[in-house]
């Protein structure tokens, strides 16, 4: 199975043609945007549907039903696009606004005309400065040719679209903290319901959609959804595209097929594993949220979300980080809970404090320090902060380490066994 | 980040801080962006460009203008300043080296480009060298995992580093320093 080229959405994922809108034209975007908003709002409801598409921001939520859930109510209604890309082993959505930003615009008109908004943000994460450029200039481009504006690609549509940037929080790319963000405050995660699909940006009806998301609506309204439901299998529809990072020969952003075995999409796309298959020792699947998995279980599993939920672990943002047997594994994990402490909002008790103690305590074990209760004490505090705070950065701090634990713990015992024997040696010295 | 009302007075200067007339225009165009009465959405927009008129901080008085401007209260202000990492209160190096040091990047040896720069500049993180040509810091993901390891200077990422490439970035930039 592999995506042959004629199937690929994004042609210009690698930036070796132009991204002007006349280069995009050519790769096909804006092609008919008229003919599809004029087949109406049921149609396009219908063939997103049909197609299966999920979220690709990393929940997996079918987009159809997060679309059909903004409702009017004589408010106005908003379409916000999440390109606050900060999850580590990520950088999907920035290959698409700097070298496919017409497919992002063309996608954020389809879905606001869809739900009827009337005018978009585009939220961009503040670092990627030249990235905002790219798709400020695409925009203007836009505006030019008339897709955007007033009678938006001449249907009498007015939708207007904005960039909008961030200033360096990884938890703005949660929903609600992200509408906060965007009302000007600083990113609290609010309390759900009410989703933002009743109450968000302003509290008004707000739709909020990942860029990748986005970005394929136009292909699979023009190529029909069942094109795009033919790719992968039921439930994991589509193409997705993939990052692939960490001690691989040739790390790349990629797309290919949903359901791709985890060793072709490594071995074709990013030439093996440094040193070979067998000196693979883990992989983060889905961007640093998902709990590893080892190498007997990267040697069949599939990349899509059921197959790597079938796992205990998840398809996340598809960021693929690949780490062979040189890797100190628990350090790896130690850094990732440091990433957590660091970007923890502080507003919930059991993940502000939770992920401190997550990292201390990993940092002690990657020394050895420790003994086996140890690791039973830092299961139960990851599963006291699962579930129980406001948004999914707790569980997102917990998941990696109670990854570790499964699939590491004799590891992490024989630290602990070479740290006793070291200090023994050194005192009978 | 500190700063309590008297220490806030002291730090004021007398000369009041306003945009420039290019910034102005900038500053419009955001707060035109957002419904009327939603002012306070162009909050970020606004410290961005008033950092880089100051040069990469956000002084006393910058705040106190930015407050009235879209009638935040200044508590307000700082709330959203102290939460955001790219907003600083304190003036920088006039390059802003940031280093991501998170997994992707650690396992493609960021140590390394760390200890390069510590080499090359003889300074750690969050120091800035004396001639004020360089502040070092350690950041978290910069979603640029691909191009690992990975950094940031200004605005402006570098990607794929080795220490040889660190080396030759740090002649690059001490060049245009002896140029300008």
């Amino acid at each position: 199975m592999s995506l042959s080229p004629e199937n690929r959405i994004f042609k210009n994922l690698d930036g070796s043609e132009g991204i002007s809108l006349a280069a995009s034209q050519k790769r096909g975007d804006w092609k008919t945007p008229k003919k599809l908003m004029e087949k109406g709002r049921p149609w396009i409801f219908e063939e997103i549907k049909a197609s299966g598409l999920r979220g690709r921001g990393g929940a997996g939520f079918p987009t159809e039903k997060k679309w059909s859930f903004v409702k009017k109510t004589g408010l106005p209604s908003y379409l916000v696009v999440n390109a606050d890309e900060s999850e580590p082993g990520t950088a999907k959505d920035r290959d698409i606004m700097r070298y496919e930003p017409h497919k992002l615009i063309e996608g954020a008109l389809l879905a606001g005309f869809a739900i009827e908004a009337s005018v978009g943000y585009i939220y961009i994460r503040g670092e990627y400065y030249r990235e905002a450029c790219i798709l400020e200039a695409a925009l203007r481009e836009a505006y030019e040719a008339g897709f955007l504006g007033k009678n938006a690609a001449q249907t009498g549509y007015t939708f207007d679209l904005y960039v909008h940037r961030g200033a360096g929080a990884y938890i703005c790319g949660e929903e609600t903290a992200l509408i906060e963000s965007l009302e000007g405050r600083k990113g609290f995660p609010r309390l759900k319901p009410p989703f933002p699909a009743q109450m968000g940006l302003y509290g008004c009806p707000t739709l909020v959609n990942n860029v990748e998301t986005l970005a394929v609506v136009p292909t699979i309204l023009r190529r029909g959804a069942t094109w795009f439901s033919s790719l992968g299998r039921p439930n994991n529809t589509g193409t997705k595209i993939f990052c692939i990072s960490g001690h691989v020969n040739f790390p790349c952003t990629v797309e290919e097929e949903m359901g791709i075995p985890l060793r072709t999409l490594i071995e074709r796309h990013a030439k093996g594993v440094r040193g070979g298959w067998d000196n693979l020792l883990a992989v983060i699947p889905g961007g640093s949220s998902v709990p590893l998995i080892p190498k007997s279980i990267c040697d069949t599993v599939r990349m899509d979300f059921d197959d790597l939920r079938d796992v205990q672990s998840g398809l996340g943002t598809g960021g693929v980080i690949v780490m062979d047997r040189s890797t100190d594994i628990i350090k790896a994990i130690a850094r990732l809970s440091k990433f957590y402490m660091h970007e923890s909002c502080g507003q919930c008790t059991p993940c502000r404090e939770g992920t401190g103690w997550m990292w201390r305590m990993l940092e002690r074990f990657s020394k050895g320090d420790g003994n086996a209760s140890d690791i039973n004490l830092l299961e139960e505090i990851s599963h006291a902060i699962e579930g129980h705070t406001i948004c999914g950065l707790g569980d997102a701090a917990a998941w990696p380490v109670q990854g570790l634990i499964r699939h590491f713990r004799p590891t992490i015992e024989k630290r602990f066994d070479e740290f006793k024997n070291h200090g023994k040696e050194k005192r009978s010295s | 980040m500190a700063c309590s009302k008297n220490d806030f007075d002291n730090r004021c200067s007398s000369s009041p801080f306003s945009f420039t007339k290019e910034n102005e225009e900038r500053a419009k165009e955001a707060i035109s962006h957002y419904p009327l009465g939603r002012e306070a959405s162009a909050v970020l927009a606004l410290l961005d460009l008033a950092q880089r008129q100051i040069g990469g901080w956000l002084s006393p008085e910058s705040l106190v203008y930015i407050s009235g401007r879209l009638k935040m209260p200044l508590v307000k202000l700082y709330e959203v300043v102290g939460f955001y990492s790219m907003f600083r209160l304190n003036p920088r190096g006039k390059n802003l080296v940031q280093i991501c040091t998170t997994t992707p990047c650690w396992l493609r040896h960021s140590q390394k480009i760390y200890e390069a720069f510590q080499k090359g500049l003889g300074i750690s993180y969050g120091e800035t060298t004396r001639d004020g040509l360089f502040t070092l810091e350690e950041v978290e993901c910069l979603g640029a995992c691909v191009g690992a390891p990975a950094l940031q200077i200004n605005d402006d990422y570098y990607e794929n580093l080795t220490p040889k490439k660190v080396e030759d970035l740090l002649n690059q930039l001490s060049a245009k320093k002896e140029k300008s």
